[in-house]
């Protein structure tokens, strides 16, 4: 590590961001502005987390002088990237980071739901608290609406932090058209260039009883997600065909509360037409 | 299949026989034989000469779901009842499983060992899926549940529960293995690509639910309350950890329940710390699929055609005993579209229904507020079931939720004049939701 930094100090072609993004476990993070960096505005208050901040943001910006580098080295090089992690987590939910992130989530940078029925949806990452040094990444399905663990340890262990609580949900908030669809489908809607159009195209479909939604293509106005929730897949556990009497106790009550939702949903939708 | 007539292994007790008699004098030859045999399909066949094939095949990479059939078991005959059928070549796939030497060396007429690897594979699958629902193969399972073998659950909320190993079509070369989690109920792909070479048929689509049947024990309960202040709630690693280790017992009211206390925090998701309103387009709509009633109770306020009952007076607490019926004509597995069609059906015909429904929910009212568990009404939004996350963003006790509703919810008049279901908000006394919300994350 400390080879690789100082190896990127005397090589100029080569920065410390596009070190970090490039090395092992980094596959999550996308790349940070500089300019947004240089804007000690967006960096307000970071100098209370992170220790030796000034020749942090030095070496991450690539203009540490050489002479502190040998006593401070080791150390640096956590603080660097403590104070990367926490610029990004601020970065990705500005426009620009929501379109860099969102372009990694259409290559499936960050992994697949584990959830058979959610048909390889692409995850998000997502962290539990914005605190650093407290829980690390999880992976947000938007398909299932739940939370789960990335399989390799090198992911997860970098810290949740980085990536905020907000962040996948202001993805969906700023692209309605790229919230997945419920069912079971392969997840195309993010797979290939035009994801944006086929979740879309996906969604109207699954409007009921909203002709004038159709008709509303930007923005996402007209999307109607009151009764998706019907659309979803979900495993029922057998005996030798027969359901289990407790676990299908359990999940009628569950789609019972869902039916109340998408009830309570659609009233509030035909009151307040938009 | 049938291009050797002559193999001894006609009556697989007769192989037993030959097997125990191939066994007393060299048995070390044989199993080397056999190491050479499976070179070329499996190189990593082990140069251990005590390996029989079965604990060979069960150490392969990627066949650590399976445990090891008892030779006796695949001897009687009964067990194999019908495999014959799908098995090619099954004599000499017998032979291979059991470790019995051909008597017949004219091994000429199979055109390649690789093949017999590949029947002797399937034999044993469907063998395995079989013997895994026995008492016996239940416990050997069971060993390998408890040791973690099968791995946990990926879902951050069921805090590292065991699953076990799913098929989920009985027919061999459909699937490939899953894993069930008992906590979320859910089937997951297997974290490692090594498992997608292994067919789900060969431990089938009843095991999972037979073992959590068998061992009470080991299954989560289907209701969950959030832990009380006293605990540390905030992280629920500690207080709702997979081997129930909080200081009271936990008991399931329902004997044949699960015995076991869940984990049953559900996400919630947040952005700058404010729960993003179900109003939202984006807002939470499969909450339901994680959420657990509080009270056990509460999974009775619902009836078999999945309404509340009380809500409507058309169906009452009498149709409980058709209960049973209902499983009994559900056995399709293909059924699951129909039943979404259903849901959708009941949904409709329920909105028909406002003017019962209304007098009812009156009704309803009155129980919640006396009853000591927090009624069912409540959307998962405002529950005390939420994930205990935390938020750098402002973060008071109060806890700003960003939806409104409660505050432009329409009235009754309106209500029943458009005919649909919405004074179901009003079941819940507001100050309870945000006592029992800071409860859970304080």
């Amino acid at each position: 590590m400390e080879e690789a930094s100082t190896g990127s100090d005397s090589d100029y072609s080569r920065s410390w961001i596009s070190w970090f993004l490039s090395s092992k476990g980094n596959e999550y993070f996308c790349e940070v502005d500089e300019d947004f960096i240089l804007d000690r505005f967006n960096l307000t208050g970071l100098n209370n987390e992170v220790a030796n901040y000034p020749q942090a943001l030095d070496l991450i910006t690539d203009s540490l002088d050489d002479d502190i580098q040998d006593e401070l080295r080791g150390s640096l090089d956590v603080q660097a990237r403590l104070l990367y992690g926490l610029i990004h987590a601020r970065w990705i939910v500005t426009a620009r980071g929501l379109t860099k992130m969102l372009d990694k989530y259409k290559r499936a940078d960050f992994g697949r739901c584990p959830r058979v029925l959610c048909s390889a949806q692409p995850l998000l990452p997502v962290g539990l608290t914005d605190i650093p040094y407290e829980k690390s990444v999880k992976l947000y399905c938007g398909r299932c609406e739940d939370l789960y663990s990335p399989k390799s340890s090198r992911h997860g262990s970098i810290d949740g932090a980085y990536f905020g609580t907000t962040f996948p949900h202001l993805l969906f908030l700023v692209y309605p058209t790229l919230i997945p669809s419920k069912d079971g489908e392969q997840a195309t809607a993010v797979g290939g260039k035009d994801g944006g159009a086929g979740g879309d195209a996906r969604t109207r479909r699954r409007l009921r009883d909203e002709p004038e939604a159709v008709a509303a293509e930007g923005g996402g106005e007209g999307i109607n997600t009151a009764s998706v929730a019907l659309k979803a897949e979900r495993y029922r556990p057998r005996i030798y065909g027969f359901q289990v009497n407790e676990i299908a106790k359990l999940q009628r009550w569950q789609e019972a509360v869902r039916d109340r939702q998408i009830a309570r949903l659609e009233a509030l939708e035909n009151k307040t037409p938009t | 299949m049938a291009s050797r007539q002559k193999v001894p292994a006609e009556d697989p007790q007769q192989a037993a026989a030959d097997e125990d008699a191939a066994s007393g004098n060299g048995e070390g030859d044989e199993i080397m034989e056999e190491a050479e045999e499976q070179e070329d399909g499996y190189t990593s066949s082990t140069p251990t000469s005590t390996l029989t094939w079965i604990s060979w095949f069960c150490s392969l990479p990627g066949h650590e779901y399976f445990c090891e059939v008892t030779e006796d078991f695949i001897e009687d005959d009964f067990n194999l009842t019908g495999l014959n059928t799908m098995v090619p070549f099954w004599k000499e796939a017998m032979e291979m499983v059991l470790d019995v030497e051909p008597e017949d060396e004219d091994t000429s007429k199979i055109p390649d060992v690789s093949i017999i690897e590949s029947s002797a594979e399937m034999l044993y699958g469907l063998v395995h899926q079989r013997y895994i629902l026995t008492r016996v193969g239940l416990q050997a399972m069971a060993e390998k549940y408890e040791g973690g073998v099968f791995g946990t659950c990926p879902r951050v909320y069921c805090v590292g529960c065991n699953v076990v190993p799913c098929g989920r079509v009985d027919i061999p070369g459909n699937d490939t293995v899953k894993l069930f989690c008992p906590n979320c109920n859910d089937i997951f792909v297997p974290p490692s690509s090594r498992f997608q070479g292994v067919d789900g048929a060969f431990f089938g689509t009843t095991f999972a639910h037979l073992f959590f049947q068998t061992y009470r024990e080991l299954s989560p309960a289907p209701f969950w309350k959030a832990p009380s202040a006293g605990g540390s709630p905030l992280s629920p690693r500690s207080v709702s950890g997979s081997n129930g280790s909080r200081t009271s017992p936990f008991v399931n009211p329902n004997p044949h329940g699960g015995q076991k206390r869940a984990a049953g925090y559900v996400y919630v998701p947040r952005i700058y710390g404010f729960k993003v309103s179900e109003r939202a387009k984006s807002g939470p709509r499969m909450q339901w699929l994680r959420l657990r009633p509080e009270s056990p109770e509460e999974l009775d306020m619902v009836d078999w055609r999945g309404r509340w009952i009380n809500e409507d007076d058309e169906y009452d607490d009498d149709d409980e005993p058709e209960d049973e019926d209902r499983q009994m004509e559900d056995f399709d597995p293909d059924a699951v579209d129909g039943e979404d069609d259903d849901d959708e059906e009941e949904e409709e015909e329920e909105e028909g229904g406002a003017g019962p429904t209304m007098r009812k929910m009156g009704k309803e009212v009155t129980a919640s507020t006396t009853a000591p568990s927090a009624p069912p009404s409540s959307s998962p939004l405002h529950s005390a079931r939420t994930s205990p996350t935390t938020s750098g963003a402002p973060h008071s006790q109060d806890e700003p939720f960003i939806d409104l509703s409660i505050y432009t919810f329409p009235s009754h008049r309106q209500a029943t004049d458009t005919g649909k279901v919405k004074v179901l908000r009003q079941w819940a006394p507001r100050g309870d939701w945000d006592n029992a919300v800071r409860t859970a994350q304080v």
